[in-house]
């Protein structure tokens, strides 16, 4: 979708505020609603591109405005909504619904400790063709999808060159809306800058961005 | 809790404005410079945390777990470890550009959000930054959470398309003739910059080294200084 979460290129943002001696959390409810917002994937009702696009849909106003752990909240309250672990009136409440069937077990902290230490790989183990190699010409495609995708706007229509083939991934423009994992070679591509950006840019510099072999065609 | 109320800020607020004591209309509640209760989100993520627990949904222990990993264990010295390993050995360095997740790997670092290493080495001529436009992908194995910057508006924005000016405001400045090349995080690779040696190290040990390097050198937007 082309919103707000799509981010490159765009003017008016400030500069970087940089924060010397930064801890890894400002609050301790930053720290619980990052745990709980892991906690709760491990019931497998959603995956990680589901749970970004989630995160994409919060109203574009809202979106600048709440802080980064207040968008993870809003996501999971609405990806918990929707898988059915929280009805409407829970989340609006705050409260356990009288009769409400209490699930069992949640993970715990042995299972936590797994998820952090050996990860989720999205790569997978199954052939798929290899339609370019390192050097081919490329062009982004000019897509236009309501759905997910990571296909940034700020590439879409323009001409690279494949940098390197990383293997075989889940896409995440059909995963994240639960319509299978369609695995597929990822590229990383190289765009020049001025390609990207024009004569202001530095001829020299480049943006080199990972694609999926649905986002390109020879060019 | 009154039923007529809409919407879990509001639940929550009302709940801590008992706790306070407090009777009075809550939307100029923040405009008060004496705040008693605690700001919305602590409330929000309270309530839904009891909620969570209370439906067998959570386990707060699982949850302490998760957060001792990540304030504790898991952070940029881990990957300063990476760095100071692949500046003093050169068959590690070969294997870590060659096949970033194996080796990082042999120093026991792996798992959530680096799955999938790719390490970036910068020179003299090329200098390599990393971002994630989309959202917030980062390294966590080797770098920890992602700082607040990292994940700003202005970043995401800005260094895709001006990479030079975000690189001034970190106080780094590339030579015109040095590449500066900016990896967008958009898939599940995830990258490490493997930063330059700065000169004036050759006596410093393997520890020393690891103690010099830090996490912005490693995302690409500094350099590695020995005074650091």
């Amino acid at each position: 979708m082309n919103g707000i979460h799509d981010m490159g290129g765009m003017h008016g943002m400030g500069p970087v505020q940089h924060e010397k001696n930064e801890p890894v959390f400002h609050h301790r409810w930053e720290a619980r609603a990052f745990a709980i917002t892991r906690a709760m994937g491990g019931w497998g009702k959603w995956n990680l591109d589901a749970s970004r696009h989630q995160r994409e849909l919060i109203d574009p106003a809202r979106y600048l405005t709440l802080s980064y752990y207040e968008k993870w909240v809003e996501g999971l309250i609405q990806l918990s909504v929707k898988a059915g672990l929280l009805t409407q009136e829970e989340a609006d409440r705050a409260k356990r619904a009288k009769g409400s069937a209490k699930q069992v077990p949640p993970m715990h902290a042995e299972q936590a400790l797994t998820l952090v230490t050996k990860g989720a790989p999205a790569i997978r183990n199954v052939t798929a063709p290899q339609r370019f190699q390192a050097g081919q010409r490329v062009r982004a495609r000019n897509i236009n999808p309501t759905g997910h995708t990571r296909l940034p706007r700020y590439a879409r229509g323009k001409v690279g060159t494949i940098d390197r083939d990383h293997g075989v991934y889940v896409f995440p423009d059909t995963n994240a809306h639960f319509q299978g994992e369609d695995p597929q070679r990822v590229y990383s591509v190289r765009f020049s800058a001025r390609e990207l950006w024009g004569k202001q840019a530095s001829p020299r510099d480049s943006v080199y961005i990972d694609m999926w072999d649905t986002y390109l065609e020879p060019a | 809790m009154d039923s007529t109320r809409r919407g879990f800020l509001a639940a929550a607020g009302a709940a801590a404005a008992q706790e306070a004591a407090h009777a009075q209309d809550h939307s100029h509640d923040h405009d008060h410079a004496h705040q008693v209760v605690p700001s919305d989100p602590a409330l929000r993520v309270k309530a839904l945390e009891s909620l969570l627990v209370e439906k067998g949904l959570v386990d707060p222990k699982a949850l302490d777990t998760l957060i001792d990993q990540y304030e504790n264990k898991i952070g940029p010295r881990n990957g300063a470890r990476v760095v100071a390993k692949a500046w003093t050995d050169p068959e590690y360095k070969k294997r870590l550009l060659a096949n970033g997740s194996a080796a990082i790997a042999e120093l026991g670092f792996a798992g959530l959000q680096g799955e999938h290493m790719v390490v970036l080495e910068n020179t003299p001529k090329v200098h390599n930054v990393i971002v994630c436009t989309l959202c917030s992908c980062y390294p966590w194995p080797v770098l920890g959470l992602p700082p607040v910057w990292y994940k700003s508006s202005a970043y995401r924005s800005r260094v895709v398309i001006d990479p030079r000016s975000v690189l001034m405001e970190f106080g780094t400045e590339p030579a015109e003739d040095v590449e500066v090349r900016v990896w967008d995080s958009t898939a599940e690779l995830r990258y490490l910059v493997l930063p330059e040696r700065p000169a004036g190290t050759e006596n410093m040990t393997e520890e020393q080294l690891a103690a010099i390097v830090t996490r912005d050198s490693m995302v690409g937007v500094t350099k590695v200084s020995v005074a650091a």
